[in-house]
Parts: C-alpha cells; structure tokens; sequence
C-alpha cells in the first residue's frame, strides 16, 4: 500500500465519535479541524440499515447485509428493534400484529426475541449494529474507537435510556453521553451564528416522534421544553400503504413476500415526496402486484399520522410557555420530513419556513459529533442544557404517584425526600419510582422499586431515611440514600423493571468477549489450515521432483515424519499446533526445495541452450 | 464553603430577597452552567465528575426555584423557619367558604349530568382567575416590603397559603370543564 500517516499529535489521541441509532438507519460521525464529518464505509456509504441478522456461523452481522438478509432470510432476522428498546412483551403486543418479531418472553418480563434457534435482548441487537458502526468508524480514522456519544429520542424514558447504554457497552463503546436527536440536530444546525432567538426543532424518524423548543443564547443551547411520542414515525405510513398492498395484491404473504412488499411501497412513498404519481410495484412468486399510487391520495391516507404529531407540538409550546408567533426558526429532522404534506402542516402551525437545508437523515449524527467534541473539550463555546421529557414520582398510599421531579426540568435535576418505617423493628422500606404525567400508578411507567436494606430496627415512625433521586446529564436516574439521624449510607437495590440488571449486563459482555476471543481463534485456524494445504500440497508435488531422490534417506523420512505430525494437527481448533507443524514441515523440506530450484533452473538453462 | 451546603440564594451570589432581577438571574444562570456542567468536566477524574454532577444539579434546582417567584417565596419561608405546611387543603379561608360551598355544589351537579352547572362554573372560573391576579398584586407588595424591611415573612406565608388554596380550586374547575387540558395545565401551577 506504501501509505504513511502524519502525526498531528492530537490526532492519536483516539476520537470521541457520535452516534445516530436510528430505528430504520444508523450513522456514525466525528469532529475534525473543518466539522463535524459523518463516517463512510469503504464502499461510500454512510448510511447503515438498523438491520440485523443471524449469519450461517451464529454470529450477528448488521447493516446492509442484514438487509438482504431480511429477504432471504427473514426468521433469522430483525428491523426497528428501537421500538422494543426498554420494554415489556406487554408493551408491544399492538406492534406485533404488523412486524414479524418473535418474542419468547411474556408479560412484564424483559423482551427476548428469537433469531434462528437463538434468542437475543433488544440491546444486543442494537450493540450489532453499534459494532457495525464502530468498526467502519476505526477503518475510516485508522484508530480505535472506544468512546462515543449516542441520540436517543428527546421522549425516551429512563428504560429506553438505560437500554441504549447497555447496547454501548455490549459494543465495546463508553457512553460518555446520551444526547437528545432534536437537541442535537439544534446543534448541528449551527443556529448560535444567530446571537439569540427561540428556535423549534421538529424530528420525524423512522419509528420515534419528537419536538423540542430551545433558547439559543450565545452559544447556550437551553431546552425548554420537549414533548413527543416514541411510537410514531415513518414506519406508521409504511404500515398503512403495506396493508392496502397486502389487501389488493396476490403476491404471496409468506415473510418473504411480505417483506419484498414493504419495500415496494417503502419506494414508492420515498418517491411521492418529488413526483406526483409513481407506481406500487412488485413481481414475487409468480405473481405481479402494480398499483398506482398519486401524492393527493397518500397525502389524504397520511393525513391522520401527520396530525398526530401537532398535538405534541402543541403542547410543547404551552409548556414552554411560548406563542406560534414566538418561535423564530424551525428546524427538520428525520427522513419522514421530506413529505411535503408534513412540511406543510409544520410550516402553518410555527408560522415558520422549516430549515430544510442539511440532510435530514444525517443532521443528528452530525449534531452528535459536536456534542463529542464539546466533551472531548475541542468545542468551547457551545454547551447545551437539556431537560427531562417526563416527571418523575414515587408510588404512595392509594396508587398515587408524588411527583418529585416534575418534566421539562433541566437536567441535571434532584430531588430529597424522607421515608420511615410503618411497623415496629422493620427492616426494608421498599420505593416504587414511576415515570409519566398521570396521577395513578396504573397509568404511569413503571421504572424500578429500590429496596432500602438494613435499616436499624426502631420503633415505627423513628427511622429517618433520606433518599436522593437524581436524575443524570444522560436523562438516567441515579438513587442514594443515607440515615438522616448517623449520616450512614444506606444500601439500596435496585430492581429495574423493565431493563436488564447490572449482573446481566456484564453477563452479556463477558460472553461478548468469549465470542469475540473464540471469533478471532476460528479465523486464526482457518488462515492457518489454508497455509497447511498450500506447504502440504507443494511437498508432494516435491516428492515427484527429481530433487527427491537427490535427498539422502534420513532426510526423506524427517520430511514423512514431519507431514504426518501436520496431518495429525490439522483438524484441531489450535492454530499454534497447526503453525509449529507447517514451520517443521518447512524447516526440514529446505533443502528439497532447494534442489528443486536448482533443478529447475538448470531445465531452464538447458532450455535455453536448446533454442 | 462545599457547593452542595450552599443555600439556593448563595449559590447564585444573590442576597436573600424576594424580588430579583429575571435578566441578571438567567444571566448568572448561565455563566455557572458553563462552568459547571459535566459536558465539561467528561475528561476529569471521577471525583471532579461527581463535583460538578452535584453542582450543577443543585445549580438547576436553584435555579427553578429562584426563577419562579412563588417557588422562591416559599423556599425563603422555610429557609427562615417558615415553611408552608402540608394542611393547605383542609382549612378553608374564612372570606372563601361561601364560593367553595357553591362551587362544590356545582361541581356535584356536573358530575351527575346536569349541564347547566358549566355556564355557573365557568363564572366560578373567571372569579377564581381574577382573585389569583389581586393576590399577586398583594404578593408583589408585601416581597417589596420585606426586601426594605426583613418583616412580614408571617404574613406572606398566609398570602401564599390562600393562593395556593385557590390555584387547587381552579385546577378543580378546569377538571371538570376539560378533563384532558386539565391535566396537562395542572403541572404548571404545582
């Protein structure tokens, strides 16, 4: 290759990179000295499909090979797991009826899904498509990466939030910061070059609806308010023309024909946002499917979808306590926001032309690679606040919940309260933390319950336990408690509700480990077997040479020696045996392939002669 | 001093008035944001990390409170030995019994399907609104007085007592005339 790098001395100093996990695509992104530069694998592409497969060797593969994948492939394989990112089989039994996910779990338990004969958590499949990432990210700079920033929706919750840390992890990634998507499009954006104003930021993805209001202050990006919905995006339109498709057509309805489909109107919703008529089309199974489809009819089947997100909006600017007329840029985020309908509706309710002018599938990533260097300290003069999208309370008498954080509060935010005990010599005093708007715990998310352990047996009513709830720059909670009479910290367990535990988490990434150690050992036998074949082949054909009757008889039986202890290696998982037989095999054939190469050169001499 | 012994007031550098400049206080606001926010500290050690969490946590609580000039007069009372008290819903104010007699009758009306109960209760509303506009004027005075004068911290706290008495009948009020805005408008007003 003969290239050679310059050393910036800076530049070694491994990169934070950002990171857009997206539920149909993914892209990754880093600073450098001109920007913040999105990540292109060796083929150009900087967009990775969130699609992931289980390969023929059991091993998980993402990106564009999954997505072929997906066809072919379809129970082995997996799109749009964002949408069970910290959630409960409970959860998605509406999501179900439309995506082919197979989940094994029931309930309130944590979802588990089956790929193949295997079963994986929703955020080992994301970490799939993490390493992917990673991966091209250390091609392309030539380093390893290992610390990045990732988006999330701004209305994720503490479950969702915690899920996509431990997908970080599961990669091999340090999540130094989870960054809201519309908070960092803001930023991407560069609006500060504008000293102050109010800006809205609108983002429409692939599964996730969101929309956020922010101060702009001379470089301080303060949210003031965030509101949205996490199952509403372009997947929603996708599914409307899909059962229309599935209705009309008799393209057959296995997995696969399904799958080709969604794929058929997924082209031909992306084309009605430039031409006004284009075609649904399809041949699968014998069968051919065409239907025109023009912008006036899939505007009015995707009306209800679009007005489905000005609620939020609204809200949004009641809670930021903000007229229409107030806002005075808006922003546009996210792949569904190249429909004009929805251009058109953002536009009427902000009273605003909408900022079209960066990609809206890559402002996020490239939003995300600013927010790494402001925390890898090159970016001094932007900082961004941002706030919690719900409230956050605790279950009291009567299934209610006390809010103690309310939402919209900038983060990070805390709050103190103090439990006691109800009964004589108690020992535990179990805390139920919820998260939602709503006043009965029946209808606010259940994030976790922290049982206070140990606590000095009292009279009922005398222990004191201060408990601080503590929600984190990652929009994550963080509990401690102390006795407020000794000052002592006091243990508190959590157990997440939904999430995985601490212990599962590292399970997992032990494993990962395991696999990645036993993936690096199979290819290192696989190379070495191929090098085995190629020295193993050329002594026999050295044993036919003249040359080997030129060797004496204790030489040719060293060189059968060392071929039948090769042989006898050969099929053992163990690259060092197979290699110390292919290194004596070498060693003792030396001379043989001498004579073989003077043999030959004097055929060639001779050969010469001749002519 | 620790940061996270400092009272809210101290913390932003301020004397501990009632009244306070919004500009100057996002201005201050700010500044500590950007020198405390853990985007800044993502490459110290664990211990400066932790500081600057509990900084700037304490900084965004004080903040909420010191910007909102209710939350700051109630956190002054208690800072003072004051504190508001949790009977707010129990002891009805002598000069509001006869409103909160009629309103609970129409209330009841409503709730059994008697629709003209709303027109009654929409002029409970409007009465309630203007009665939180007077009580914020008195509120306005009595902060001006005791930022001259350090007195009335007693008096305050039944001002405020009384406003949050009706601030609960109004959110009442707006959940039985629309119980879906309601929700969402209540949280505003805690």
């Amino acid at each position: 290759m003969g290239t050679f790098q310059i050393d910036f001395g800076e530049s070694r100093k491994s990169k934070i990179v950002g990171i857009d996990l997206g539920t149909t695509n993914s892209l990754i992104a880093y600073l450098d000295l001109t920007g913040p530069k999105i990540v292109e694998d060796h083929e150009g592409q900087k967009i990775v499909p969130s699609v992931v497969s289980l390969a023929d060797n059991d091993r998980l593969i993402a990106g564009e090979a999954a997505r072929e994948m997906l066809l072919t492939h379809p129970e082995r394989s997996i799109y749009s797991v964002k949408r069970l990112m910290g959630r409960s089989a409970s959860d998605v039994q509406e999501e179900l009826k439309l995506f082919p996910f197979r989940i094994t779990s029931e309930g309130d338990a944590a979802i588990q899904l089956k790929l193949g004969n295997r079963t994986f958590t929703p955020p080992e499949i994301s970490a799939a498509v993490l390493r992917k990432l990673k991966d091209n990210a250390e091609e392309a700079l030539g380093a390893p990466v290992t610390e990045a920033v990732i988006t999330v929706p701004a209305y994720f919750n503490d479950a969702q939030r915690q899920a996509t840390k431990d997908a970080g992890r599961l990669a091999g990634l340090e999540v130094l910061r989870l960054v809201n998507e519309p908070t960092a499009a803001s930023l991407a954006y560069g609006l500060d070059k504008r000293k102050d104003g109010i800006i809205a930021v609108y983002d429409f993805g692939g599964g996730t609806f969101d929309v956020s209001i922010l101060r702009l202050h001379d470089g301080i990006f303060e949210v003031l308010a965030t509101n949205g919905d996490t199952h509403l995006g372009g997947d929603d339109i996708d599914n409307l023309l899909l059962r229309i498709a599935l209705e009309e057509s008799d393209i057959p309805q296995d997995s696969e024909g399904v799958q080709r489909l969604r794929r058929a109107v997924i082209k031909a919703k992306e084309e009605l946002s430039f031409v006004p008529d284009t075609k649904i089309e399809l041949t699968y199974g014998g069968k051919t499917y065409q239907r025109a489809i023009n912008r006036e009819l899939f505007e009015r089947l995707i009306a209800p979808i679009v007005e489905r997100t000005l609620e939020p909006c609204r809200s949004c600017l009641a809670d930021a306590k903000l007229t229409p007329e107030q806002i005075d840029e808006v922003v546009m985020v996210g792949g569904s926001t190249r429909i004009p309908l929805v251009r058109a509706a953002v536009e009427r309710l902000f009273k605003a032309k909408p900022h079209t002018e960066l990609n809206p599938d890559e402002v996020v990533a490239l939003g995300a690679a600013v927010q790494a260097g402001i925390l890898a300290g090159d970016v001094e003069d932007k900082l961004l606040l941002d706030v919690t999208p719900l409230s956050l309370g605790i279950e009291t008498m009567g299934g209610v919940v006390s809010k103690l954080i309310h939402r919209n509060s900038t983060i990070p935010a805390s709050a103190t309260e103090t439990f006691t005990t109800a009964v004589d010599g108690q020992r535990n005093v179990l805390i139920h933390v919820l998260q939602g708007e709503r006043e009965l715990v029946k209808d606010c998310r259940s994030l976790a319950r922290f049982d206070l352990k140990d606590i000095e047996p009292m009279m009922a009513g005398y222990a004191r336990i201060e408990v601080r709830f503590l929600i984190d720059a990652n929009g994550i909670l963080n509990v401690t408690a102390r006795d407020a009479r000794t000052g002592k910290e006091q243990t508190v367990e959590v157990k997440p509700s939904y999430g995985l535990t601490e212990e599962q988490v590292e399970g997992m990434i032990r494993e990962s480990l395991d696999n990645a150690e036993a993936d690096m050992n199979e290819r290192q036998v696989r190379e070495a077997r191929v090098e085995a074949d190629n020295i193993l082949a050329a002594t026999e054909k050295g044993q036919r040479n003249d040359a080997w009757e030129a060797l004496t008889a204790d030489e040719r039986s060293q060189i059968e020696a060392a071929k039948r202890a090769l042989l006898a290696v050969y099929n053992q998982p163990d690259h060092r045996a197979i290699n110390a037989g292919i290194e004596e095999l070498n060693r003792v054939t030396n001379k043989l392939a001498e004579n073989m190469m003077n043999t030959a050169v004097r055929g060639a001499l001779k050969g010469t002669k001749i002519d | 001093m620790p940061i996270v012994s400092k009272n809210f007031f101290q913390f932003f550098g301020l004397e501990q008035k009632l009244c306070v400049d919004a500009d100057a206080l996002q201005k201050r606001f700010y500044e500590l944001s950007r020198q405390w926010h853990p985007d800044r500290f993502s490459r110290k050690s664990a211990a400066e990390q932790a500081e600057a969490l509990e900084a700037t946590s304490l900084l965004n609580d004080s903040y909420r409170t010191l910007k909102d000039p209710v939350k700051r007069a109630e956190y002054l009372l208690k800072e003072e030995g004051f504190p508001i008290g949790e009977q707010r819903s129990k002891d009805v104010p002598p000069e509001l019994l006869e409103e909160v007699f009629e309103l609970n009758m129409a209330l009841e009306e409503l709730k059994g399907g008697d629709d003209d109960a709303r027109g009654q209760l929409e002029s409970t509303r409007i009465k309630f609104v203007g009665m939180q506009a007077e009580i914020d004027k008195q509120l306005q005075s009595l902060f001006a007085n005791y930022d001259a004068t350090t007195q009335g911290l007693p008096e305050i706290r039944g001002v405020l007592n009384r406003r949050r008495y009706v601030d609960n009948l109004l959110r009442d009020v707006d959940r039985a005339l629309n119980p879906a805005a309601a929700a969402i408008a209540v949280e505003e007003r805690l």
